[in-house]
């Protein structure tokens, strides 16, 4: 459900989609391409967990990067370990892609829940593929194959994903040349048969959609991009990103969606000098960290929502007592345990503030993939820069999405270290209204971090002059952090989009369909989020609207943004799912048109 | 050095056990240091909360380094000072209260992974700095602020429990004589191990047992506690637990386990055998 934030839609919402599509089909036909070529389709793979829906969406992302196109994958996972109701979703494009897409090119049912569940969102054009298991009672345009025999026959009954890739490959003539090279590249290793079976089984998707009448048009030939490429999950980008930027130890526990970060460093943070474990709850987590960046080291653990809620009083300590690291926070839909494997944007308020008392922590939230690797550097900066806890702020969508991103550059990333103290003992390690050297334990200059308020030495005080001088100090430390990039199109328009994390594609996505219907409407965006770079501020404040879409009830972002003078309303959604472009681009048109009308009147 | 620190405004009780407790991590330590030739700031000193916490600002200078974090959690932030730089001393110092209630998730993980620390417990049976509440050695029926009615829980008995969970070195100690509580307290930070030595530091506010643990030679009453016989040996598991098991409270080194690796041993043992890989080569798992 899509909820204008205390506002009511004047317009017509069927007239507007009638619109959005047509927008939509002219974007499919840039300038100079022939009307029947196809520039991205959008596939569903959606049944049990197990039957392999998870990887077929990986996999397809994968052979259409491969061979020159963009990908993005959405994946929404059951809660139980084996079966229950799952899908996961790809969006092959001749250019970058920014969302999941809207609507269904292609649906594939593997079983007779699925194809019912799922049919509703399969464009007018849409082709289902499904599992011929069972027979449909409605009158889709619609192909059945029995996956599972047909691999078998193949030689092979784990090759069902490559049925279905070959059924694909036919419906949108894709050359069966890109799906053979893949085959070859990832099995190879496993020996010629099973290269040969899923060589067979592509053959038999083919055969069986190319008997059909049903056919989506070709796709056009790739684009590839002239940059070196990765193709990575977000929470594989923060991984490299924190190991890019020094970080030297580790400690997590498992939850999902933030357990395939403990699971990567265990495997790639072992060498001397660095220490990787894991510990026996998020309490543990936390405090492991704040003794491992008290102790000279860049130090992070990955949680979500109610490991982030058992770090609260740790995050506190580390912030009183100055002490460095980085807790990644994978939103997830809360609160309690809520719904651990859907995605949501609804811990900004925690992350901000997850600590009793007077605090205020930085937070970071990636927009995207190639972003999540950026703030896995800057959060761990971040925390070396100001000496404090840092907040990484992403979600669910983002850690499984598989996109292909420009090859991050080793080189120009800029690393930054702490301000270490090198002289002898008898420091005053909390001296002053600013940041100061901070020691080492094994070096002179011996202190005590103090949780309880403190005097300069580190003893603990209830001098009301120290508590000021102490908070102060504390929050002077965040100008140190106002200088984050942020991005700005059409500066001079009164009404801009503003979205956070996540959401940042489908809304850009958005933006773009709305520019090209001609609506006068400005983009500003950061994943710099507390503090906000200084300069965005002062734009902010200077709009007529800023309009924030978000997945929580509360518009938590607008509802910050209005607290420091902004006069920001948000779209809000709290499905579980990700925004679609559809319904962002009729809420924002209501919401421009709306604050159009106030101010003409 | 906060004893000369005008601002620092927290005072023990006349006669508190956590003095002589004090007194013995100061001989500990000198000892330590004129023994190993180590600098005083290779020592992390992480207290917990608790009158028994503030020990870490009332040491004489020179001062180790000092953690005083948050109620309960000595033990979780030890293991990251710890393993973030194997070499450190690292001790922690906490009340009964915070280390086997609000703390007790954390031994266990210690003991199992045989984390290279030294805890020294503060047992006065009562939570004194929030003012005489029951805590988890209080004895059944006995009436505290917060049991008006006497306590209806049995105590837990700490040396049988750390000798359960796997604790590789055990010690239990008396605050009133801290020459001795040192030798244990030094034991325990040589020892390569998660080693335990646990305090009777009596409160006397809330809780004064100094009578009951020594007991009264006028009134001819015997003490709770003695000391160890000398042929007793602490490498045997099952006399420690006939040890533990017995009426009265033993003092001295009671299990001793020193063929276990410990967590830097073994950590050291994944490193070396793992091969690991810079940042191009884990980045380049991505091309394509
Ligand atoms: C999370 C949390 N809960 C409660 C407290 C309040 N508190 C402070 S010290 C303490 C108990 C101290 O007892 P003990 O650990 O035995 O130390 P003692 O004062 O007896 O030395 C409590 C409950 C706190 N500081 N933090
Ligand atoms: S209340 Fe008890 S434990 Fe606390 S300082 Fe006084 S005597 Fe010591
Ligand atoms: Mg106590």
């Amino acid at each position: 459900m899509v909820n204008i934030v205390a506002q009511q839609c004047p317009f017509c919402p069927i007239k507007l989609k009638l619109i959005i599509r047509l927008f939509n089909k002219l974007q499919r036909v840039p300038m100079g391409r022939y009307m029947s070529k196809r520039q991205d389709f959008v596939v569903r793979f959606a049944g049990e967990g197990g039957q392999g829906v998870v990887t077929a969406s990986e996999a397809l992302a994968r052979i259409a990067s491969e061979v020159g196109y963009h990908s993005l994958t959405f994946a929404t996972f059951p809660s139980q370990i084996m079966g229950g109701p799952t899908y996961t979703q790809a969006r092959i494009s001749t250019s970058p892609v920014l969302s999941p897409g809207d609507e269904l090119n292609v649906l594939v049912a593997l079983n007779e829940e699925a194809y019912e569940t799922h049919k509703g969102e399969v464009a007018a054009d849409g082709i289902i593929l499904y599992d011929s298991s069972f027979t449909p009672s409605g009158n889709e345009k619609a192909i059945g194959m029995p996956f599972d025999d047909l691999a078998k026959e193949a030689g092979d009954a784990r090759t069902a994903n490559m049925v279905m890739m070959g059924a694909l490959a036919s419906l949108v003539d894709m050359p069966v040349k890109y799906l053979q090279e893949f085959i070859e590249k990832r099995y190879l290793s496993r020996g010629q048969e099973i290269v040969d079976a899923n060589f067979r089984a592509i053959d038999f998707g083919i055969e069986k959609a190319s008997e059909s009448p049903f056919n989506l048009g070709e796709l056009d030939s790739p684009n590839p991009p002239d940059y070196k490429q990765s193709m990575m999950k977000g929470n594989d980008a923060i991984s490299l990103g924190a190991i890019r930027a020094g970080l030297n130890f580790y400690v997590g526990y498992p939850i999902s969606p933030a357990t395939t970060i403990l699971l990567y460093m265990e495997r790639n943070l072992v060498q001397e000098g660095k220490f990787v474990y894991q510990a026996s709850s998020e309490i543990e987590s936390i405090n492991a960290i704040l003794g491992g960046g008290y102790a000279g080291k860049k130090s992070m653990t990955a949680t979500a929502g109610p490991g982030f809620s058992l770090m609260s009083e740790g995050l506190g300590l580390a912030w009183m007592a100055e002490l460095p690291l980085v807790v990644v926070d994978v939103q997830r839909g809360g609160p309690a345990t809520g719904l651990p494997t859907k995605t949501e944007q609804s811990d900004l308020f925690s992350a901000i503030n997850p600590a009793h008392g007077d605090v205020s922590l930085p937070v970071i939230a990636p927009g995207n993939v190639e972003e999540c690797f950026t703030a896995g550097v800057m959060s761990l900066n971040w925390a070396e820069r100001y000496q404090g806890p840092v907040i990484l702020l992403t979600e669910m969508s983002l850690a499984e999405r598989v996109q292909n991103i420009k090859k991050p550059d080793l080189d120009t990333v800029n690393v930054e270290n702490r301000i270490v103290y090198e002289g002898n003992n008898g420091y005053l390690r909390y001296d002053g209204f600013e940041l100061s050297p901070m020691p080492i334990p094994g070096k002179p200059g011996s202190y005590i971090a103090n949780g309880s308020e403190h005097d300069s030495m580190g003893d603990t005080t209830h001098l009301p002059s120290r508590h000021i001088q102490m908070t102060e100090r504390r929050f002077s430390k965040l100008n140190l952090l106002k200088d984050g990039d942020f991005e700005e199109e059409n500066a001079n328009s009164s009404i801009v989009l503003m979205p956070w994390g996540g959401s940042k594609g489908s809304v850009r996505e958005a933006y773009n369909q709305l520019r090209d219907s001609g609506l006068d409407v400005g983009w500003l965006y950061t994943m710099y989020l507390n503090p906000l770079p200084e300069d965005l501020l002062i734009k902010l404040r200077s709009k007529d609207l800023v309009i924030v879409p978000e997945l929580n009830y509360q518009g938590q972002f607008s509802s910050i943004l209005r607290s420091y003078g902004v006069k920001a309303k948000s779209i809000t959604q709290y499905t579980g799912l990700p925004f679609k472009v559809v319904d962002l681009v009729s809420s924002i048109n209501d919401l421009v048109n709306q604050t159009n009308k106030a101010v003409i009147n | 050095m906060s004893k000369k620190n005008p601002e620092y405004d927290f005072a023990w009780c006349p006669g508190c056990g956590d003095f002589g407790v004090r007194r013995a991590v100061e001989f500990a330590l000198n000892d330590r240091i004129k023994e190993t030739e180590e600098i005083i700031e290779n020592t992390v000193v992480v207290a917990g909360i608790g009158c028994s916490g503030n020990l870490v600002h009332l040491l004489e200078d020179p001062q180790p380094f000092g953690l005083h974090g948050i109620h309960g959690r000595s033990l979780p932030i030890a293991f990251g000072v710890k393993m973030a730089n194997p070499d450190l001393n690292v001790l922690t110092v906490a009340g009964d209260g915070d280390f086997l209630s609000i703390g007790m998730e954390h031994i266990a993980p210690q003991a199992t992974r045989n984390l290279d620390i030294c805890s020294v417990v503060m047992d006065n049976g009562v939570y004194g700095l929030t003012k005489g509440q029951s805590s988890p050695t209080t004895d059944y029926g006995v009436k505290t602020t917060s049991t008006p009615y006497g306590k209806i829980e049995d105590k837990i008995h700490p040396l049988k429990y750390y000798l359960t969970i796997g604790a590789s070195f055990i010690a239990s100690g008396y605050s009133s004589k801290p020459r001795d509580l040192a030798k244990l307290i030094q034991a325990g930070m040589e020892h390569p191990g998660f080693a335990v030595v646990h305090v009777q530091s009596p409160c006397t506010t809330y809780n004064d047992t100094y009578e009951i643990l020594k007991g009264n030679a006028k009134k001819g009453v015997p003490g709770l506690m003695y000391d160890i016989p000398e042929e007793y040996d602490r490498t045997d598991r099952l006399a420690a637990e006939e040890l533990i098991n017995s009426p009265g409270i033993p003092v001295g080194i009671i299990y001793e386990d020193k063929t276990r690796p410990s967590l830097t041993a073994e950590t050291n043992r994944i490193t070396e055998s793992v091969k690991s890989r810079d940042v191009a080569q884990l980045l380049s798992d991505y091309d394509f």
